[in-house]
């Protein structure tokens, strides 16, 4: 079949732009344009849903949010249960992939098995452990009880509210960031063990100086999204709460900057404020990912 | 959340079979039976939080107030059951989440194999930075964006229609991404020049040649896409307060004055459900995706 020389020309050089058209359109509109809008949003006085009621206000929302201490309270939070969930999940993802990288029986069911929290929704995850973690009839209680502890109030403190979250953010990951481990460290070639091993190496060293150091562009990987993740979260402590007042707790003990967000826009109907918290939450993550990038670059590379 | 996002730069290689010749000593080590204890601890802590919910939904209230906890399910799951269904419009969130999940996963498939084609298989000028672009995208907050997309669906007027959960989704960086590396390495260049001599349209080789090579990835974004939708949480919860999916039923089911957690946690397992299905035919290509595209990048 012979095409016209002009429509097949335009077939070739042409059709690919009309094959990614459809992504940038769609990201532009719903994914891009809401974020770079918020940013207008959050210089107006901007209270009711009628779009024609908001009043230009400049910095006034910023100068407001600097000086609103829930919003530096949300941050201490954000930051503290952030630390406390990705940093031991990391550390653990590593040891279990290590784990795994081993000849198995029944591989790919342990695998499956390490997978599975990651599979389930996280309200499914909070409600199951907030349930766990339910101060009289909760399992987590009954076990420490066992051991000589008292129950726990989770939700009525500070570093307990942020203990059992971030078990709940840890619980959910774990086991993803360990499948990503164990792919990269599968990729390490036998030869490095081999040698380290007629080297008289331990298998703590050859772990520490060969499996880490080989790793590295994967650590700095699930840290920068771990960062990007974990500063967000927003579900876990408003369903820990077990009621439907996003404040996180009766003290905002556990109340992080997302959720503060959700309460200042769709429970105060606050949207100029709200789009401020989601600016400057938006800056926190750039900087702490930009941060968390160069660190873990150069902690892993200290290893070699 | 993006998560299910792909390291930037990796070491290539695919996971091989185990070699034929049987080694006493090699690479990976032989597993030892602590390695096989701590594995199945780890599986345990897993698997034992669901299993807790199939406890808790199949006791009555009263059960699971006891000390020491019941560790053994009772027979009450089907009278939970319909007291989920009568408390909350619970068959319509269902089905509301089957199909907005159903619907994007359709088009994440469709245009991340269009869009990967173009990027993997064509020449066209500002490939290279359109596709940083597309990846790019993958690492932006767009959970942040919640307000003014909100303003959007309120004017158009869909607040509390499906379609305002299902545009937003309809396509994701990470579709393009993962498609773009599989047909990179699937679809042989002789093929296309071949079908290319024989008179195809470009539209044409992606119908005749692309999309038959693309099934096994597509399968696999399929399912990561399909999940990711049926979990998605904050943005229904916002949209939809009055046509609920699933998650947000359940959510509103957990927050109530008085929760009952033999009521929740049966929703909890019901929600689950299709899911836990999904996965349990179906996991090996799910960790073998997540493998894959781990050490792709």
């Amino acid at each position: 079949m012979a095409m016209p020389h002009l429509s097949a020309r335009l077939d070739t050089k042409g059709s690919p732009y009309l094959y990614v058209l459809p992504f940038f359109l769609l990201f532009g509109a719903f994914g891009l344009f809401p974020l770079v809008y918020t940013g207008y949003v959050s210089f107006n006085d901007w209270n009711l849903l009628d779009a024609g009621e908001h009043q230009w206000v400049g910095l006034a929302n910023y100068s407001e949010l600097f000086h609103d201490s829930y919003f530096w309270n949300a941050l201490g939070n954000t930051l503290s249960i952030w630390v406390l969930s990705t940093v031991p999940q990391l550390l653990a993802a590593l040891w279990i992939a290590h784990l795994l990288n081993h000849r198995l029986r029944a591989r790919t069911g342990l695998r499956m098995g390490v997978l599975l929290p990651n599979i389930t929704s996280i309200v499914a995850v909070t409600i199951v452990f907030t349930q766990m973690f339910g101060r009289d009839f909760g399992m987590i209680n009954w076990l420490l009880g066992l051991t000589g502890i008292g129950p726990v109030d989770w939700q009525a403190s500070t570093w307990s509210s942020h203990l059992a979250i971030s078990t709940i953010v840890m619980w959910r990951w774990t086991g993803y960031n360990a499948l990503i481990y164990l792919a990269s460290m599968q990729a390490i070639p036998h030869d490095l063990y081999e040698a380290a091993e007629l080297d008289g190496a331990s298998s703590f060293q050859q772990f520490r100086r060969i499996t880490v150091p080989m790793l590295r562009p994967t650590i700095i990987f699930t840290t920068v999204i771990s960062t990007i993740g974990g500063l967000q979260i927003m579900a876990e402590p408003l369903l820990f709460a077990g009621t439907s007042t996003p404040t996180g707790g009766s003290d905002r003990q556990f109340q992080t900057i997302a959720l503060f967000m959700y309460e200042q826009g769709f429970r105060e109907f606050r949207f100029g404020y709200a789009s401020a918290i989601a600016w400057t939450l938006c800056l926190i993550i750039a900087v702490f990912a930009i941060v968390n990038f160069l660190l873990t670059r150069r902690i892993a590379s200290d290893e070699k | 959340m993006t998560i299910l996002a792909t390291p930037p730069t990796a070491p290539t290689e695919t996971e091989q079979p185990r070699p034929a010749r049987r080694r006493t000593f090699g690479y990976p080590r032989k597993a030892s039976i602590w390695t096989y204890a701590a594995l199945l601890a780890i599986v345990a802590g897993s698997v034992f939080p669901l299993y807790w919910s199939f406890v808790v939904s199949s006791q009555t209230s009263e059960a699971v107030a006891q000390v020491p906890p019941v560790l053994i399910p009772g027979g009450h799951l089907f009278d939970n059951i319909a007291r989920v269904f009568d408390t909350t419009d619970f068959g319509r969130a269902l089905l509301n989440s089957f199909l907005v999940s159903g619907s994007i996963t359709i088009s994440v498939v469709f245009f991340s194999t269009l869009a990967g084609f173009a990027f993997a298989k064509l020449r066209f000028r500002g490939r290279k930075i359109l596709l940083v672009l597309a990846i790019a995208t993958s690492m932006v907050p767009q959970q942040l964006g919640i307000i003014p997309l909100y303003l959007l669906m309120a004017k158009i007027g869909w607040t509390d229609h499906l379609a305002a959960v299902i545009v937003p989704g309809l396509v994701t960086a990470f579709g393009v991404f993962f498609m773009t590396q599989f047909l990179g390495r699937a679809v042989p260049d002789e093929l296309l020049e071949a079908g290319r001599i024989d008179g195809c349209t470009t539209f044409g080789l992606y119908w005749h040649v692309v999309l038959p090579i693309a099934r096994p990835a597509a399968a696999v974004l399929a399912l990561f896409t399909f999940m990711q939708a049926w979990n998605d949480f904050f943005w229904p919860l916002v949209v939809l307060q009055n046509n609920a999916t699933v998650q947000v039923a359940l959510s509103s089911l957990a927050s109530g004055y008085t929760t009952d957690y033999t009521l929740t946690l049966t929703g909890t397992l019901l929600s689950t459900l299709p899911i836990l299905v999904i996965f349990i035919v179906l996991g090996r290509q799910i960790v073998g995706g997540i493998m894959q595209g781990a050490i792709k990048g």
